[in-house]
């Protein structure tokens, strides 16, 4: 390579990395000026310390778990049978997992609001319990576009119709073969769009707010309306569960299983 | 005949408009070895996937063992079943692979294992259970996916062009295993292959099949030297073929290129003036004339090639060519092209193709 279009590599490189990681360092910096005078996790401590804190963190983490669990029992069979019986479909439906990044999440939810109100036929927000039911089905939605990708890329690997027909003749049913063959096969497909679904529902906000849920997304606006250094503690602290989420996929995606039908 | 074990009576098969499979009749004898053989696309698959319940024949019907299976589905069927690609569960043992049958059957661990240990030790892998597909190579994943067709004790074993995938050396070796497996177990086996050497090298009998219907069924003996069609006589191993006119049909006389040949009481209802399509293999023919060989056409040697033992010879005869096969001797200098020669035959060798 040319001395030159190494200088401008390393250039483009350079101003990446700084308009990206300034505003980081600069967060954290400010994070620990809380007590006067020289640097301290005070912020942090004060935020750990918050039984709120705690309380809607909890309650996203929970939410979290089951709009990933209501997003695999939904997306894995759907793409195992489209793939299988139903190929001239995927368009259609790739194009509507799509929807809910064209669909901003307020009009999603206003939709909810008027559908399933108190005085509706199916009255999810008339309850706190179908409140927060609705709220995990609104995420799955919302994760819906990763979640599909990720689990459609995973079939493409393994050679879906005759595993499945060599499983059947075996005299395996549905279940049998989507939970012992199909699954395991897709699992670090199935666990990168796990977590990318965490990643959006740990901050969500708009959701959360209009449907009125103690979630963690509304906490971090609220503090960082009322007071001044801990929500930068709070925007780091986020952002490492997000990144960490994201190099759980890049570690996971080294042990995905080589597969017969790529034989080396 | 003894009672057919596999029954499949006036199949037709169509997608859409088109009709893959018509009028497909084939009765299997119990521990029979039965080929589908054909080009591609001429339905061979189909049938076998209509055996296997993965299609539904559009009309006849398909009985095992007396029972007619036609709308079973291929969990309720009890066939084992060997496909081209390898097909083995890549996130499963071999011994999970092999055991995954047992385990959906229902069968007690202990006797499942069991099982499985007789099977790698069939297969020769005793010691391969532990590892996972990917770390085998192609030729013993598909005796790993044998093992797994075969594990539960099915009817009827199905292989669909098992072979194809493997280089030529692993597909010799492989095929011979697997019918010594096959008559091991004595178990009823429908085999499919485009390659006809593959075909006759192992079948009990062949069905040779073509635009989705049995053109002829017989062993490989009769398929080879008696074929029922055209098409049969070309697919099935190298033939030479002449074009001949009829001149006297009483005697059977048969004008090749202005020479004369007698084919009496082969030319079953042709008419004097009549074109016919005369065959002959390359080993029914010699060069030169020879006793016990009735027949000889004259002509000239085009091409020479020393293929080490044999030596293979194209004599042009008039407008047509007709290869044949000469063993090497050190003794003598191999023909030379140009030269003229003759060639001869048994008249009793040649087929008269309709
Ligand atoms: N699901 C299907 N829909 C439409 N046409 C099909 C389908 N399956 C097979 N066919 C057609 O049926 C014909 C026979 O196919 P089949 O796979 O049985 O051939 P084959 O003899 O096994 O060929 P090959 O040696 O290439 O495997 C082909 O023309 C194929 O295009
Ligand atoms: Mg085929």
């Amino acid at each position: 390579m040319k001395q030159g279009n190494r200088f401008w590599a390393w250039l483009v490189f350079g101003v990446g990395t700084t308009y990206f990681v300034l505003p980081l360092v600069a967060t954290f910096e400010f994070s620990l000026r809380k007590r006067r005078g020289e640097y301290s996790f005070d912020a942090y401590r004060s935020v750990f310390g918050d039984p709120n804190f705690q309380a809607t963190f909890t309650y996203s983490v929970v939410v979290a778990v089951f709009t990933i669990l209501l997003g695999v029992l939904l997306v894995v069979p759907t793409a195992y049978w489209i793939r299988l019986r139903l190929p001239h479909l995927r368009p259609v439906v790739e194009f509507i997992t799509l929807l809910p990044l064209v669909i901003p999440a307020i009009v999603i939810v206003f939709g909810y609001i008027r559908m399933f109100g108190s005085n509706s036929a199916l009255p999810f927000l008339a309850t706190a319990r179908g409140a927060d039911a609705l709220l995990v089905i609104g995420y799955a939605v919302l994760a819906l576009p990763y979640m599909y990708r990720a689990v459609d890329t995973g079939l493409r690997t393994i050679d879906v119709r005759t595993l499945t027909e060599a499983a059947q003749i075996l005299g395996a049913g549905w279940t049998i073969i989507i939970a012992r063959i199909i699954l395991p096969n897709v699992l670090i497909a199935v666990l990168s769009g796990a977590f990318l679904s965490f990643a959006i529902v740990i901050g969500e906000f708009t959701m959360a707010s209009l449907l009125n849920r103690p979630a963690f997304g509304p906490y971090l606006q609220n503090i960082g309306a009322n007071s001044a250094y801990e929500p930068s503690a709070l925007a780091l602290i986020s952002f490492a569960i997000t990144w960490g989420c994201m190099s759980l996929i890049q570690i996971l995606s080294r042990f995905a299983p080589r597969s017969a039908n790529r034989p080396n | 005949m003894a009672e057919p074990f596999l029954s499949i009576q006036q199949v037709q098969k169509a997608f859409g408009a088109t009709t893959v499979v018509q009028d497909f009749n084939l009765d299997v004898e119990p521990g029979e070895f039965v080929s589908f053989l054909g080009p591609s696309g001429c339905g061979k698959t189909t049938v076998l996937r209509m055996v296997a319940g993965f299609e539904e024949p559009s009309a006849g019907k398909i009985l095992v063992a007396g029972k007619d299976i036609t709308r079973l589905k291929p969990n309720q069927r009890n066939v084992g079943m060997v496909f081209q690609a390898y097909a083995l569960f890549p996130n499963l043992t071999v011994a999970q692979n092999i055991g995954f049958g047992l385990k959906v059957a229902g069968m007690p661990k202990a006797d499942a294992d069991r099982r499985v240990a007789e099977m790698l030790d069939l297969i020769k892998l005793p010691q391969m259970g532990d590892r996972y597909p990917y770390q085998l190579s192609g030729g013993q994943q598909q005796r790993i996916a044998l093992a797994r067709a075969i594990a539960p004790k099915p009817k009827l074993l199905l292989l669909d062009e098992p072979l194809s995938a493997l280089d030529a050396k692993v597909r010799v070796s492989l095929r011979e295993e697997i019918r010594s497996i096959q008559k091991k177990l004595g178990i009823t086996t429908v085999f499919v292959t485009h390659d006809q050497e593959e075909a006759l090298s192992i079948s009990d009998r062949i069905a040779v099949m073509y635009g989705g219907k049995a053109e002829q069924v017989g062993t490989p003996f009769e398929i080879y030297n008696r074929p029922a069609t055209k098409f049969v006589a070309n697919f099935v191993g190298t033939l030479n073929v002449l074009e001949g006119t009829v001149t006297d049909a009483a005697s059977g006389k048969v004008r090749v290129n202005s020479q004369e040949v007698s084919l009496q009481g082969k030319l079953n209802g042709s008419k004097s003036g009549d074109t016919l399509s005369l065959a002959l293999r390359p080993e029914a023919i010699s060069l030169g004339r020879h006793p016990g060989r009735d027949s000889s056409l004259s002509g000239e040697i085009t091409e020479v090639h020393f293929l080490g033992s044999v030596i293979r010879v194209r004599v042009g005869i008039g407008g047509s060519t007709v290869s044949l096969d000469t063993f090497n001797s050190p003794a003598s200098p191999p023909p030379a092209v140009g030269e003229k020669a003759e060639i001869s035959f048994s008249s009793g060798d040649m087929l008269v193709l309709h």
